[in-house]
């Protein structure tokens, strides 16, 4: 079935989608075109003018751009759904959703709930596991990419990546149980020397070490290898010339590295970061298992206990049956998803503007 | 500064080779030792963690009845029983999750490499793969709450549990099919378009074949880290001690939820199972791993 339109030839649009741009597709073409006129064989669905396709490509392509809508399907019915299930609840609160401290929404009759204390607890043990994860996960990524050897680099990488192959619930036993009383005689040195500080106050549980500095040092341990792997993606594409420029003008190692290497890829370096925060953010079980329930309000201090809006979430969820309660804590994780969306977008948005990630 | 005729004139003497100073090498010397310190303070929690379940837990998993039996009618004091319940459970909602996702996730790979391109779908596609990848696995389990049980009134099972955890999987699977197609040379595509194949078969029997490789090593990777995953069970599944095989109804055990419930039991026995069953969780995630990488070397395209 050979048609008029065929005719056009490698003038024609080309495929709107394609990706090689349109030089390539017509170089491309233009030795199919010498062959296709002898013998019309079905021709590849690629042709640029064409109008005949064949059945197969275009099931296929529809299979393919419809995964493609559904994933943006998908996406926004998660933002959808959870608006329509979280707005009765919220409206039929009695407190306030944004600043009240307690989450009670166990009567749906009498829903009492709101936020601030969650996100205040999930924005401070967020937080401090950056603190600690950042300038550990950037030792890790410069040392794998500039000074160990190659013969070693990767099999230590691995060891990193096997860091992130650990269930979180692992981390958070591991965490009470073991890290916690480990930690507990530190903890109670800070609160002696610096308690003064709002940050190192004695806090609000009595469970020792089932508080949000437990739970930040081992949310810093799990989001190590997320901010690692991507700042040694990063650090690795540092081109060659430049680090081989500062190695010829007599620079050491920690030279080269603050001249090259930093410069080239602290935006990616930050964007892993922020990664690694939206990841924090959202964390579950760990800290469902580590922080300690308490009904006492959140003083910001370290050694306070609490619940983030995930945890929370993840402690009174299984035993609701009404969806007017449910909707309380689908409110909650809508925040959550809002918030963990903005980090990454900044994060995205800083790699962009930068432009290092070629 | 100005350079003058003179010093221009001056002849050139050979340069004097000069040492690093002391204190550029001492700052040196420190950067070593601080990105050296850093991988190592990473290397601690590792094998703390790896060495105390190993230590708690190996002695429940030793026992062949852990394997072949559930805890189907045991006390919470009681020792002895398995954890073949909570296994078989991991396993199903893992497979099931991963038979759904991996289709889905290829052809968007698919999509975005050979199809898309920089149309504005693919972008949307692109930045919508970009925002799953960010959600928490508690939203992604309150999504399957709000649709599969809130609207469709349907009741917890385990099959939620597999939605929840295809959403969770999905863009890692996208993302990692990506990258393997992307790195398929386009020599390859052009040189079967020009035998008049057309594109669809191109795909199937060039492209794939040639990223197959690397694309299997990405969902079995994904696949083992969302069998660990815990939030979606708490939400989505009861815990069942017995061994139930229909993922459509009825409680499921699954490791990561034996162990929230085995953790509110504060008997020896309580604690053999939580232990156990953390083990038997990294065990299975470790052979998932060492399989992505016979997968990946027994699918590698042969070079000669």
């Amino acid at each position: 079935m050979s048609d008029p339109t065929t005719t056009v030839g490698p003038a024609g649009t080309g495929d709107p989608g394609d990706r090689w741009g349109s030089a390539r597709v017509d170089a491309a073409v233009v030795p199919e075109a010498g062959i296709a006129t002898p013998d019309p064989p079905t021709p590849p669905g690629e042709a640029p003018g064409r109008t005949f396709v064949q059945r197969g490509d275009r099931i296929f392509r529809g299979l393919a751009t419809g995964s493609g809508v559904f994933i943006v399907a998908l996406v926004a019915a998660i933002a959808l759904f959870l608006l329509v299930q979280a707005v009765p609840s919220v409206l039929a609160d009695q407190g306030s959703f944004l600043t009240g401290r307690t989450f009670d929404a166990g009567n749906p009759n009498n829903l009492n709930f709101g936020i601030l204390d969650l996100l205040l607890v999930t924005v401070e043990v967020s937080l401090f596991a950056l603190v600690l994860a950042m300038p550990v996960g950037l030792g890790i990524a410069l040392f794998l990419t500039q000074y160990a050897p190659r013969s070693v680099a990767r099999p230590f990488g691995y060891l990193i990546d096997l860091l992130a192959a650990v269930p979180s619930i692992i981390f958070g036993l591991w965490g009470l149980f073991v890290l916690a009383p480990v930690l507990q005689p530190f903890a109670l040195a800070l609160q002696d020397t610096l308690g003064w500080f709002f940050l190192f106050s004695p806090g609000n549980v009595q469970i020792a070490g089932a508080t949000v500095f437990t739970a930040g040092i081992v949310l810093a341990v799990m989001i190590l290898p997320i901010i690692t792997a991507i700042s040694r993606e990063v650090f690795e594409r540092t081109p060659r010339a430049h680090i081989e420029a500062a190695l010829a003008l007599g620079a050491t190692k920690w030279e080269v590295v603050r001249m090259t290497v930093w410069p080239f890829g602290k935006a990616g370096y930050v964007s892993a970061a922020m990664l690694g925060l939206g990841r924090a953010l959202g964390e579950t079980i760990a800290l469902t298992i580590i922080l300690a329930a308490t009904p006492l309000f959140f003083t910001g201090s370290l050694f306070d206990g609490g619940a983030t809006f995930a945890s929370k979430i993840a402690l009174s969820f299984a035993e609701l049956n009404n969806n007017l309660s449910a909707g309380a804590f689908i409110a909650a994780g809508l925040v959550l998803f809002v918030l963990t969306f903005i980090v990454n977008a900044a994060a995205r948005w800083v790699v962009s503007r930068s432009g290092a990630k070629a | 500064m100005t350079i003058t005729e003179r010093e221009l004139q001056r002849p050139a003497t050979a340069p004097a080779f000069i040492g690093i100073s002391g204190g550029r090498r001492f700052r040196n010397g420190l950067a070593t030792g601080a990105v050296t310190l850093a991988f190592l303070i990473a290397l601690v929690p590792l094998v703390w963690v790896i060495g105390t379940v190993l230590v708690e837990g190996i002695a429940s998993v030793l026992n062949s009845a852990w394997w072949s039996q559930s805890l189907n009618g045991l006390l919470a004091r009681q020792a002895g029983g398995g954890a073949y319940h909570a296994i078989v459970g991991t396993l199903f909602q893992g497979l099931v999750c991963a038979v759904i996702a991996t289709p889905i996730g290829v052809m968007v790979a698919i999509y975005l490499v050979e199809y898309g391109g920089r149309t504005r779908l693919a972008r949307a596609v692109t930045f919508m793969v970009d925002i799953l990848t960010g959600v928490p696995s508690i939203v992604a389990a309150l999504f399957v709450y709000a649709v599969w049980i809130s609207v469709f009134g349907l009741g917890r099972s385990a099959f939620a549990v597999s939605l929840a955890l295809v959403l969770l999987m999905l863009p890692v699977v996208v993302r990692s099919t990506e990258e393997m197609l992307r790195i398929v040379p386009d020599d390859l595509r052009e040189a079967s378009y020009a035998l008049g194949v057309p594109k669809w078969k191109t795909i199937t029997k060039v492209v794939i074949p040639t990223a197959l490789s690397g694309m299997l090593t990405g969902i079995v990777l994904a696949l083992a880290r969302v069998m660990g995953e815990t939030a979606p069970v708490l939400i989505l599944v009861a815990y069942a001690p017995f061994i139930n095989f229909n993922i459509f109804e009825g409680n499921m055990a699954s490791l990561p939820l034996m162990m929230t419930v085995e953790r509110s039991n504060p008997t020896a026995a309580g604690a053999d199972r939580l232990w156990g069953a953390a083990v038997t969780l990294i065990l299975i995630i470790t052979i998932f791993q060492i399989l992505a990488a016979v997968l990946a070397k027994a699918t590698a395209p042969k070079t000669k």
